[in-house]
């Protein structure tokens, strides 16, 4: 088990280094001169040529390139992403921290909404199946898998806090302000639960183990809990858990559309300005993120499941 | 199977309601009232009349008019963005899957790092390294969607090439690139017709979604996701002006996902959902 | 002998198709029934129905009479307490019967601690003694084991061992020896002859295995297309069958069986 755990752990590190040798090219892909860039946000008056051969050696640019990439990351371990290109008083680390925290907070009201909203309707459907609610919730999935995010928190925004006067627009501060962007993260994926939920409980029924339970006369809710349940739950809450990073990424367009301070409103704003280094430590952030989380929920799925235990 | 076509009712009525669509695209010059661009501040927020049938917009434009010429960037950026998208991945997929070895390795762990990404980032991290553009968004859609199906389209030949026809064309004599064409492309067009149906929905909300944030199509080009954009500024003032770009996203979305399921129905009589 | 069970018109309809159609038959205190037909015949859909075991969307009618009360006119529920305690069953496919997140242990247990009102001690006791009586070594280690981890056979005799501690009336078997291979299906065989002998329990033996029923069965049914086609004793359906599918099943196998007997239980035909 150990041994598997350990195995899983060094697997994600070549991935974790094709990531950030990506985000190291994409940044030199960039056609502005790093040099030229560094003594624009040191203020320099004058860009000279021997200034910027200067600048060169210092930054250590005319080193081959997989040194520089080594430096680069060794630099991001320590968290040190450079310096943001519009405003040089600012680092990009402490850039992203700034926005952090709203994001994250955002993120996992998103995902108590989802979990909350999923689990219980997922679990309905499939026992009421072709009931009218059943048949209700699947027509609402349909539409909402076709609506755009940034639609649904315009109409939201409409509807609740104009017409209705329930919640504030935009901004953040108290809980008022995070519900209406959390609900409308939350939306697209709740509907993909939705369905999943739904018909992994529907495929578990079928099985013959279900039969079993039954020819043996056990309670129904029993039947229903410890079998059905909580083999259906193995399989969702693992898939749920690895789309965390797909729910802080997805947060870009919803905080957009709600002016809520987080990475998402960084990024665009960053994209805007062309301001390089934060695009690129946001995608490593996000792309780190992503691994960590798939590493954590897979592991989680081995250690919980007596089948895939053995084979491990 | 036109005659399976022809009695799937869903099927029918998707295609014609997408083609209605495009047809109204095209013909917009001859069916819209008014000029998309004619702004008329002294009639702004006009509501819904003979003259504009959907009302005006912040500057006075014919929201009805503009959602027509809509049609035009929305429908045809996707599907653009998905022929590009399934030329690439097809390209790749046959590759991989028919001649095997070290070709297929490297595709595969390429594709393998692509489907390992969240696929949003990568769009705006392709959009914020080549700029703002419309031509940009499409090569950032094209660039995380081509790895899914290199990735069926693989597996798709895999199956296929030991089957035995292939197998007999090859004794035949008949060359390779011949084979690929002629027996491998065939047998994988019906899942393909229902993933690119579905992923023409997908590409839709992506380029709009991008519009709506600045990034693809500019202000005034009628584009959903762009009329979307201005809606937003005078939602206060004006909020029916984003219900109707919304709401025709919504219905062609939803028609290329009844499409792509009543496809599937068509196509592949095996599995008929239940 | 008394009579255990009485099936009288049992028919299945599932979206106006007919499944099963007029199916009747009687079981007899310490004999063996079998229901010979292949898959989709709708033999084991009737037993299936008269147990309350199929879903809403089939609709079920006639007479089964178990203990003086016809089964077809129960609740769910009240059908759920003589399932596993009164009339048990032994299932086709063991490797999937078993829920696979859960030690052999616990599904025995859950299925006693439904039935009776064991401690945990005479839970685990009998759990034990019921391993040991199917000759199955180590039950202490098999019952903190998990059901991959346990060949089919024994998932099988388990199975076997779960539906006999209760001590029931009936027990039906649904075709239980098509998944396991030849020779563990010999050792099953024996199980279900030892049971025969030793308890007075009645006995549904529903397979398509000409050379399974005829060792067991002291009546057969055969079934095609949801309906009994013929019914006799083992010489009836051999040699004096007048329905012309019973006698194709009986020349299809009967020369498949002369080998098999042949080889597996060495005795002549």
């Amino acid at each position: 088990m150990k041994q598997y755990i350990i195995k899983r752990i060094l697997s994600a590190i070549p991935l974790l280094l094709v990531i950030s040798f990506l985000c190291f090219v994409f940044i030199n892909l960039i056609p502005s001169d790093p040099a030229e860039v560094a003594l624009r946000i040191r203020q320099v008056p004058v860009i000279t040529e021997e200034a910027i051969l200067e600048v060169r050696q210092e930054l250590g640019l005319d080193n081959p390139y997989f040194i520089r990439y080594f430096n680069w990351l060794l630099d991001c371990l320590k968290g040190d992403f450079g310096i943001s290109y519009v405003n040089p008083k600012r680092t990009v680390a402490g850039e992203l921290l700034r926005c952090l925290p709203a994001t994250l907070q955002l993120a996992g009201a998103s995902f108590i909404i989802v979990i909350v909203l999923s689990i219980p309707v997922g679990v309905l459907c499939a026992v009421y199946k072709d009931s009218l609610f059943d048949k209700i919730t699947r027509s609402i999935v349909f539409i909402t898998t076709a609506m755009p995010s940034y639609w649904i928190g315009l109409l939201l925004m409409w509807i609740v806090s104009l017409k209705l006067d329930l919640l504030p627009t935009n901004g953040n501060g108290t809980w008022k302000h995070l519900i209406l962007p959390a609900f409308t993260v939350s939306l697209s994926y709740i509907s993909t639960y939705i369905r999943l939920i739904r018909n992994n409980m529907l495929e578990n029924m079928k099985q013959d183990y279900v039969l079993y339970a039954n020819v043996r006369g056990l309670p129904q809710k029993m039947i229903f809990l410890k079998h059905i349940l909580k083999n259906s739950m193995h399989t969702c809450i693992v898939a749920i858990g690895m789309s965390i990073p797909q729910l802080i990424s997805g947060t870009i367009v919803v905080e957009n559309v709600f002016a809520w301070p987080g990475l998402g409103t960084l990024c665009i704003s960053s994209i805007f300005n062309r301001d390089y280094p934060v695009i690129q430590a946001y995608v490593l952030l996000i792309g780190a993120l992503f691994v960590f989380f798939n590493l954590i929920f897979d592991i989680l799925q081995t250690v919980s499941d007596p089948r895939m235990r053995k084979e491990a | 199977m036109l005659q399976r076509f022809l009695h799937n009712k869903m099927a029918v009525g998707t295609v014609s309601l997408v083609l209605f669509i495009a047809l109204l695209g095209i013909f917009a010059p001859l069916i819209a009232p008014n000029d998309p661009y004619a702004t008329d501040i002294l009639n702004k927020f006009q509501s819904f009349s003979i003259q504009y049938p959907f009302g005006t917009d912040n500057l006075g434009r014919c929201i009805f008019s503009r959602m027509l010429y809509g049609i035009r960037p929305t429908l045809g950026l996707a599907v653009l963005t998905m022929i590009c998208t399934i030329t690439l991945g097809a390209l790749m997929g046959l590759l991989a899957g028919y001649f095997r070895g070290f070709v297929e390795e490297f595709i595969m762990r390429v594709v393998d790092v692509m489907l390992s990404f969240p696929s949003q980032i990568m769009v705006f991290a392709v959009v914020a390294l080549l700029g703002i553009s419309v031509q940009n968004v499409i090569i950032a859609n094209v660039f995380i969607k081509w790895a899914w199906y290199a990735r069926m389209i693989r597996t798709g030949v895999m199956q296929y090439r030991d089957k035995n026809f292939v197998q007999f064309s090859r004794c035949v004599g008949t060359p390779e690139r011949f084979i690929l064409l002629r027996h491998l492309v065939p047998s994988i067009a019906s899942d393909l017709a229902v993933l690119s149906s579905l992923d023409v929905g997908w590409a839709i909300i992506n380029i709009s979604t991008l519009s709506f944030l600045g990034l693809g199509v500019q202000a005034p080009t009628p584009e959903w996701g762009a009329m979307l954009n201005e809606a937003k500024n005078v939602l206060t003032s004006n909020p029916t002006q984003m219900l109707i770009p919304g709401v025709a996203i919504v219905i062609l979305v939803s028609a290329f996902n009844l499409m792509g399921d009543a496809l599937r129905d068509v196509l592949d009589p095996k599995e008929v959902s239940k | 002998m008394s009579v255990v069970l009485d099936l009288k018109n049992v028919s299945v309809k599932l979206d106006d198709k007919v499944i099963v159609e007029n199916s009747s038959f009687t079981v007899r205190k310490g004999e063996c029934l079998g229901i010979l037909g292949e898959s989709g015949s709708g033999k084991s859909m009737t037993v299936k129905a008269v147990l309350g075991l199929l879903d809403k969307n089939f609709e079920t009618s006639g007479v089964a009479i178990f203990n003086g009360e016809n089964l077809l006119n129960k609740s769910k529920e009240s059908l759920r307490n003589i399932r596993g305690k009164d009339i048990t069953m032994v299932l086709q496919n063991p490797m999937t019967c078993f829920d696979p997140l859960y030690r052999i242990g616990n599904q025995m247990a859950e299925t006693f601690k439904t039935h009776t009102n064991w401690s945990n001690e005479e839970i685990y006791k009998n759990s034990l003694d019921i391993l040991n009586r199917m000759k199955i070594r180590d039950g202490e280690e098999v019952l903190k084991k998990y059901p991959h981890q346990i060949s089919g056979g024994m998932l099988q005799r388990i199975m076997i061992g779960i539906a006999m501690a209760m001590k029931p009336k009936l027990l039906i078997a649904d075709e239980p020896t098509t998944a396991i291979d030849a020779i563990t299906q010999y050792e099953i065989m024996q199980e279900f002859q030892k049971i025969k002998e030793e308890h007075e329990t009645a006995m549904i033996f529903i397979t398509h295995d000409l050379g399974a029923v005829s060792l067991i069965a002291d009546d057969i049914v055969v079934m095609n297309n949801g309906k009994i086609v013929e019914r006799g004793d083992f010489n009836h359906i051999i040699h004096n069958s007048k329905d012309s599918y019973t006698r194709l099943l009986v020349e299809k196998r009967i020369s498949v069986m002369k080998k098999y007997r042949e080889v597996v239980y060495r005795e002549e035909v």
